[in-house]
């Protein structure tokens, strides 16, 4: 009886070898980055933690293909490292010692990944299945980019201070044109006592700067030939 | 009676618009760059006494001479001799050369500034590729803050031959940046006064180069301003002051700089070291924790040793992570405003933050420049009586904005870069050392120094004191002159002149040869300029010549 039980188990243990191997057929690779994920708070991965993802692969199969006739027992795991990465393939249960096509265990693991990794705690570069690819979400983007929005405001600002200024200077040089006519109509007139100093009316004097006397100005003609 | 100048409100204002033109990128990514390279504090010795003995004096001169003649620098070298209206002209083509291709760089820096408006910054992560499984293969060979500069902001040619399509977005961009310029530029002197350009051989001419170009001397912007001066300003004191503010704020500059360096060395010393261990780790199935940076080195000969063949495999990929040789990484330019910073930039807390407020910075800083470079034209085209009489000033500033922007849209399209390139290293070195050596040979011995001295003292109340007599009749124009020298042989020994174009194969950049065509451009930019002075001098006495035989014959 017992050498019957050792022989069942020994040939169990090889089988189990056999299918279970680094680089074996339709195995996976996984890796587990447990404390770079949660630091003080990690878990130590124990056979515990081993039943678990047996449990995780096992319910991926079954929702997959919905047979329910993939067991716990029909994951196994083997090679498990201090890194903690191993390997594991799924067993067929209907047929004898095969293991089911990577192909079919991809998809399933690829449809409830977010599943595995939250029952881990961990996520998809914490959580790698080497031959895996997961599809990376991509960045969330408005539909109009926020950059025209920034750049159309202060546009409208430029926009509105540069015709501001325009209109302000073309009103300004009506109203000087204005005043120039009708300080000359008065003149004529002679109405309006308009103080006068040497010629020049005294409002103008208001300004800044002094007038530049035509005689002395720069021309072509500084120095007189000779 | 002729139209009364206007002028600034006060000498601050005068001072503010001087500096702010003084104060450009150069002194943020041109500066520390210099003082890096040859050999840090070092440096400031050859820079400050070149700054006194070149710095000083000659933007004492533009300001004085702008001052004096109340022109523009057409106007004020025509009135100094008749002979030399070609400098001045010389000076505006100049002038018009850099802001044809300076103001692209603000445009860059509007994008990057519209850009910062996001959580997470667009360079701080690799896009996607098409079908979702990693990232984009040109963002992995080379950093994310590379890929947005040379893929999404320039779309990069791989040459200069390959043209490509204009960039709308940069068009965009550079249109806003001219709307800005001519914003600022539409009320004239009254709205200016508010708060570049390189090379480099050895320690010493770096150092003469810097000053000379920092302060902007050259290119009639000095004078432009200083002809909106009161005649009694005492220019003497304002060109000390703002030459020192130039130098302040360059090294100021420089200890910013040199911290955001330290930052992105330390930070990607220890991504790189963190790569490593995570490559080794995963490779021989470490226990997670027994790799770290202080064990590393140890544990990499006990792997060695221990599993030869795999670890011989892998040692291609293993890199040798050095904090020296990341902190030996000095770039300038673009490179630095744009890769460097925005690196450092994405790894801060509250990024968006600082990545505004660095752009902002950089916009003053660059449409500051552009306000003097746009006074450089405008004052010559305001004071000629031929133009101004016909069309009002907005007009004029206008079409001056219009059509440096149209130009500008030659370095929107994919091979943008290439030209700016061009423009930034010939189109104002060699002609600005020519034209500042004229000026100076000018004031000194063609208009005299006595009659210089005495307009000096009826401006400012007394006459200059022997130092700066002794600058300008001697130091500077024997500088300038090595300078020259100098450069044109460097040109001339270095044979074919090369490029650094982007390879996206590669994800890094590569030495080609320019062109024939570039090559001519090249020729062409240096030659409009510097052939304006002869060219000038022999228009006049062929001019001479003729009314005198009119005048003769009648």
């Amino acid at each position: 009886m017992l050498r019957v039980l050792l022989l069942t188990l020994s040939v169990v243990a090889i089988v189990h070898a056999e299918l279970c191997k680094p680089d074996a057929q339709n195995a996976f690779k996984v890796r587990l980055s447990i404390k770079t994920a949660l630091g003080d708070n990690a878990y130590a991965w124990d056979a515990n933690e081993e039943y678990l993802f047996k449990a995780m692969v096992a319910f991926a199969m079954r929702r997959y293909s919905s047979k329910s006739t993939t067991q716990i027992s029909n994951v196994l795991v083997c090679n498990v490292t201090d890194r903690v990465s191993f390997w594991f393939v799924v067993t067929d249960s209907s047929k004898n010692l095969t293991t089911v096509p990577e192909s079919e265990v991809e998809a399933a693991i690829r449809m409830n990944r977010n599943r595995i990794n939250n029952a881990f705690l961990l996520s998809d570069q914490t959580l790698q299945f080497l031959k895996i690819t997961s599809t990376l979400s991509p960045p969330v983007e408005p539909s109009t980019p926020i950059w025209l929005i920034v750049f159309g405001v202060v546009l409208c600002l430029i926009v509105a201070g540069i015709l501001f200024l325009v209109v302000a200077g073309i009103q300004q040089r009506k109203k000087k044109n204005k005043d120039s006519t009708e300080r000359e109509n008065l003149e004529e007139k002679s109405e309006v006592t308009v103080t006068v100093e040497n010629g020049i009316p005294c409002e103008t004097l208001d300004l800044k700067a002094g007038h530049i006397n035509g005689v002395f100005a720069a021309d072509d003609e500084r120095f007189t030939s000779l | 009676m002729e139209k009364s100048r206007p002028l600034w409100d006060n000498s601050l204002q005068f001072i503010f618009a001087c500096i702010s033109y003084a104060v450009g990128l150069g002194n943020v990514w041109r500066f520390p760059y210099l003082c890096q390279m040859y050999g840090g504090g070092g440096f400031l010795i050859p820079y400050f006494i070149m700054l006194i003995a070149e710095g000083m004096p000659l933007l004492y001169l533009e300001l004085a001479v702008g001052q004096r003649m109340r022109q523009g620098s057409i106007g004020a070298w025509k009135i100094i001799s008749p002979y030399l209206c070609g400098v001045g002209i010389a000076s505006v083509v100049v002038s018009f050369f850099l802001s044809m291709y300076y103001n692209v760089i603000n445009a860059w820096a509007f994008w990057y500034l519209f850009h910062s408006f996001q959580d997470p910054l667009p360079w701080a992560t690799c896009p996607l590729n098409t079908n979702h499984t990693g990232y984009e293969e040109e963002c992995e060979k080379t950093s994310s803050t590379q890929y947005f500069w040379y893929r999404q902001t320039l779309n990069i040619s791989p040459s200069l031959e390959t043209s490509g399509s204009i960039q709308w977005e940069q068009a965009l961009c550079l249109t806003l940046a001219w709307l800005v310029v001519y914003l600022c530029i539409l009320r004239g002197t009254e709205s200016t006064g508010k708060l570049e350009q390189l090379s480099n051989p050895k320690t010493w001419i770096s150092a003469a180069t810097q000053i000379f170009f920092s302060l902007g001397l050259g290119f009639g912007s000095l004078i432009a301003y200083a002809s909106y001066n009161d005649a009694s300003n005492n220019c003497e004191r304002h060109a000390i002051i703002v030459s020192l503010i130039n130098s302040t704020t360059s090294i100021f500059a420089s200890v910013v700089t040199f911290s955001i360096y330290g930052f992105k060395a330390t930070f990607n010393y220890e991504s790189c070291i963190n790569k490593v261990i995570l490559l080794l780790m995963n490779a021989f199935d470490l226990e997670e924790g027994s790799l770290t940076a202080d064990n590393l080195n140890e544990m990499k000969d006990y792997l060695m040793a221990t599993h030869p063949q795999e670890y011989a495999q892998l040692s291609p990929q293993v890199k040798n992570c050095s904090l020296e040789a990341e902190l030996d990484t000095a770039v300038q330019g673009t490179g630095l405003a744009f890769i460097v910073y925005s690196e450092a930039i994405k790894n801060m807390e509250v990024p968006q933050l600082y990545s505004v407020l660095y752009f902002i910075m950089l916009l003053m800083l660059g449409i500051g420049s552009m306000l003097g470079n746009t006074a450089a034209i405008l004052t010559p085209l305001t004071d000629s009586r031929v133009i101004a009489a016909r069309f009002p000033k907005e007009v004029i500033s206008g079409a001056v904005c219009f059509i440096n922007c149209v130009i500008g849209l030659i370095f929107t399209t994919e091979a943008g870069n290439y030209w700016f390139d061009i423009f930034n290293d010939y189109a104002a070195t060699l002609s600005l050392l020519l034209i500042v050596l004229v000026e100076t040979i000018a004031v000194c011995y063609i208009y005299g120094i006595r009659r210089f001295e005495k307009d000096l003292h009826t401006m400012i109340g007394h006459k200059p004191n022997w130092y700066w007599k002794i600058m300008w009749a001697f130091a500077s124009p024997l500088l300038i002159i090595s300078l020259f020298l100098f450069y044109l042989t460097d040109y001339i020994l270095t044979g074919t002149l090369q490029y650094q174009a982007w390879d996206a194969t590669q994800g890094q950049l590569v030495t080609k040869d320019y062109p024939g065509y570039a090559r001519a451009v090249i020729g062409l930019l240096v030659a409009a300029s510097t052939m304006c002075i002869p060219l000038g001098a022999l228009v006049t006495f062929v001019r001479k010549r003729l009314k005198r035989s009119v005048s003769t014959m009648a």
